[in-house]
């Protein structure tokens, strides 16, 4: 087995052959939380419209309902993740991490293509096993920028994308409303519609919409553009619970005569 | 629900013929079945969320059949099998009343619900569901069975998809189960029980993907039966 | 798989089939829809074939999946239709009885581990009122009735864009241009679909399917042609 300071970087292989042995032989392996997802971005006017719902499953359990999946890259660059949330969520940290790097390193501002091109080449590395499929969306010095990333390192630039397991639902939306130079409203009602669309109609996306508009000048994060999936109602009356009944009961209270003593061992000299 | 999976049939398999693509005559199509008894109520829940994979391609359907003015069955699982066992059991519902000339008592129904599931023993009915009514003095009682006809008379059962969340809900606020005696165990009101029908499947809807829409709540009482529709999250 | 002496044949995966089939429920009607593609796998094998069938004054029936199973069911259907004709009693037989009949059809050969490889949509008109009547059966006996139906990728890409349109009071005039809209978008993203489609609406004064018809699409945005290219110097 590898020894800890012999590691370099990359994902530690130690006990996949064991793995696909006892998985042969009909163990379980653990169950992945995904982001069963609706996710989308959409090219306006002056810039880039990202979106996403906030539920994460494992099969039919809700893990979370108001998670974000609208991951940080870069000041002007943020990407959507659906898939494995572990995945999708390292592979954009890192992604992160070494566009910081690299700007710390040139002193300009990072490109999205760059971080279209690190991702791919990551994700085309690992064959498909790192499931992350990404909305990636900035704006550079070339202007507003949209892409999709498949899990197996495939790419695509479009004026509207969508991903995860909403996206047809949401491309519905797109493909009857979208024009070319919409405005930011046009632009963010869009993405809201699209969002809602999939947070209505598939089981794997629900709670909230969150957008990220991202323009040559600023970022804005709208977490909680649409709240529409709170908890409805409440019983009014509160709940009682059936209490254990105490048979015998003894209170130990604490010593109070003990001190704890701390000696200091004097140092030894060796006398010769 | 009991944990049947989706069962597969493999003929083929055992005579050692060729291993073709087969076809699976069952789909699971969610839905939660719930019902609490009391001393002169009971009350019956169903979601009415249609599901099929990822998509819920309709959001009202009707999982209850009323029987009587004092009896309905409740049923989870899949939707063409749930339509076809309410037939039979209105068609024997029927045939019982014109053959004695009364009407299918509680104890009657439960049992009948029975035999019929377990008439289809080796090509099951995929259904989950809870008998509810009133017996003979008026008192609330509730069956839930397995897929295949196996029984139990209780005063709280819940069925389908929901059934993990809500049924120890229900087993602490109804049976008072983690009481050791019993004391303080609450009586419930009709109004408490609905209150705590509403909340269950609302806390259900939160966190199950495939319980929400609405909730259609029958109280049954000595004057007949009611409805009350419930509104639960559409995401 | 075929043809041994003592194996039945059975439809276990379709072949010939036709992609969605949608439907509206309107405050005067119903409206379906479909396009009239039949693939064979991938192969595009006939691209005007109805998918859409008027069954009655008061109904149209759509399907998706196996051709000729449809074909079967069709077949039984004029029959039962004609039969019904003969009784003479003035009693039309209503959109809800056929959709129960097929849901009986349906379930029985699913029983058989034979099953007719179709969804099939029933829109209709109740006579008496012009009240519209929308519903669905597919291949294991499965049957509902809603306001809207899609199947097939219609189930995905159709049905959430008919949720959003839907009121309770839309007509059945608007109710086709939804539809319209919705084959459009369908001929956009599902792979087995045509441009070519056919529209059936139904109200009291009878059920009516249109010829086939193309749709109007459009594939002109500025991004869409540019591709990635014009925005940036990458070379992916």
């Amino acid at each position: 087995m590898e020894s800890m300071s012999e590691r370099s970087g990359g994902f530690s292989f130690d006990n996949v052959a064991r793995n696909h042995v006892l998985e042969e032989k009909g163990m379980k392996m653990p169950k992945a939380a995904k982001t069963g997802t609706t996710i989308v971005g959409v090219v306006y006017k002056d810039g880039v419209v990202l979106g996403a719902d906030t539920r994460a499953t494992s099969e039919t359990t809700v893990f979370e309902k108001y998670c974000e999946k609208i991951h940080y890259i870069a000041p002007n660059i943020y990407c959507c993740g659906a898939g494995t949330a572990a995945d999708t969520e390292h592979t954009t940290a890192m992604i992160a991490s070494k566009l910081e790097l690299h700007r710390l390193d040139t002193g300009r501002q990072s490109r999205v293509t760059t971080c279209l091109t690190m991702l791919k080449r990551h994700l085309f590395q690992y064959q498909g096993h790192v499931s992350a499929a990404l909305v990636l969306g900035g704006v550079d010095l070339h202007g507003p920028h949209l892409y999709t990333v498949y899990p197996h390192g495939s790419t695509d630039a479009l004026p509207f994308v969508t991903m995860g397991s909403g996206s047809l639902a949401a491309m519905a939306v797109f493909e009857s409303k979208y024009k070319d130079d919409m405005t930011l409203e046009e632009g963010k009602q869009i993405v809201y519609e699209a969002i809602s669309a999939g947070i209505y109609n598939d089981m794997g996306s629900g709670g909230n919409v969150n957008l990220c508009v991202i323009t040559k000048d600023k970022t804005e994060m709208l977490k909680g553009y649409a709240k529409e999936n709170m908890r409805p109602w409440r019983k009014s009356t509160p709940y009682t619970f059936p209490k254990t009944e105490v048979l015998t009961s003894k209170i130990d209270k604490p010593r109070t005569d003990i001190s704890v003593v701390v000696e200091s061992e004097k140092m030894e000299v060796s006398a010769s | 629900m009991m944990d049947f999976g989706t069962p597969v049939l493999e003929p083929g398999s055992a005579n050692g013929t060729k291993q073709v693509p087969q076809f699976n005559p069952y789909q699971d199509n969610g839905g939660t079945v719930a019902s609490i008894a009391g001393d002169d109520y009971v009350i019956v829940a169903a979601d009415t969320r249609f599901t099929l994979g990822y998509s819920i391609p309709t959001r009202k359907i009707s999982r209850v059949l009323k029987i009587n003015d004092k009896v309905m069955l409740g049923t989870a699982g899949m939707q063409a099998d749930t339509c076809a066992l309410h037939k039979v059991i209105s068609t024997r519902m029927r045939m019982y009343e014109h053959d004695n000339n009364k009407r299918m008592t509680f104890n009657a129904v439960s049992q009948m619900l029975s035999t019929v599931l377990y008439y289809k023993r080796f090509f099951p009915y995929y259904t989950f569901n809870i008998v509810a009514g009133l017996d003979d003095k008026g008192e609330g009682w509730v069956c839930g069975y397995d897929a295949i006809g196996s029984f139990e008379q209780r005063k709280i059962v819940c069925n389908g998809a929901g059934t993990k969340l809500m049924q120890p809900v229900f087993d602490n606020q109804v049976d008072w189960a983690q009481s050791w005696d019993g004391a303080g165990k609450p009586n419930l009101s009709l109004e408490q029980a609905t209150d705590l029908m509403k909340d269950a499947f609302t806390s259900a809807a939160e966190r199950e993907i495939t319980v929400g829409d609405t909730l259609q709540i029958y109280k049954i009482t000595k004057d007949g039966i009611q409805l009350e529709e419930f509104e639960l999250k559409k995401d | 798989m075929f043809g041994g002496q003592d194996s039945k044949q059975h439809t276990v995966q379709p072949y010939v089939t036709g992609t969605s089939v949608i439907g509206l429920k309107c405050a005067d009607g119903v409206v379906l829809g479909a396009d009239t593609l039949v693939s064979y796998g991938s192969l595009a094998k006939n691209r005007k074939t109805s998918r859409l069938m008027t069954v009655s004054n008061h109904c149209s029936l759509g399907f998706s999946g196996e051709y000729s199973d449809f074909q079967e069911i069709k077949s039984t259907l004029e029959e039962l239709m004609i039969s019904e004709y003969c009784m003479a009693d003035n009693i039309p037989m209503q959109p809800r009885a056929i959709h129960q009949y097929l849901a009986r059809v349906m379930y029985e050969a699913r029983n058989k581990q034979d099953p007719l490889y179709n969804q099939l949509v029933i829109g209709g008109v109740l006579p008496a009122t012009g009240e519209g009547y929308l519903g669905l059966v597919d291949l294991l006996g499965t049957n509902y009735e809603s306001e809207m139906i899609a199947t097939g990728y219609g189930t995905y890409i159709a049905l959430p864009l008919l949720r959003k349109a839907y009121r309770p009071d839309i007509t059945v005039a608007e109710g086709r241009k939804v539809i319209e809209d919705c084959l459009r978008v369908l001929y956009y993203r599902d792979a087995r679909s045509i441009d070519t489609v056919q529209i059936s609406t139904v109200t009291k004064e009878g059920a009516e399917t249109t010829e086939p018809f193309k749709l109007e699409t459009s594939w002109d945005f500025k991004k869409f042609k540019a591709g990635s290219r014009l925005i940036d110097e990458s070379t992916w």
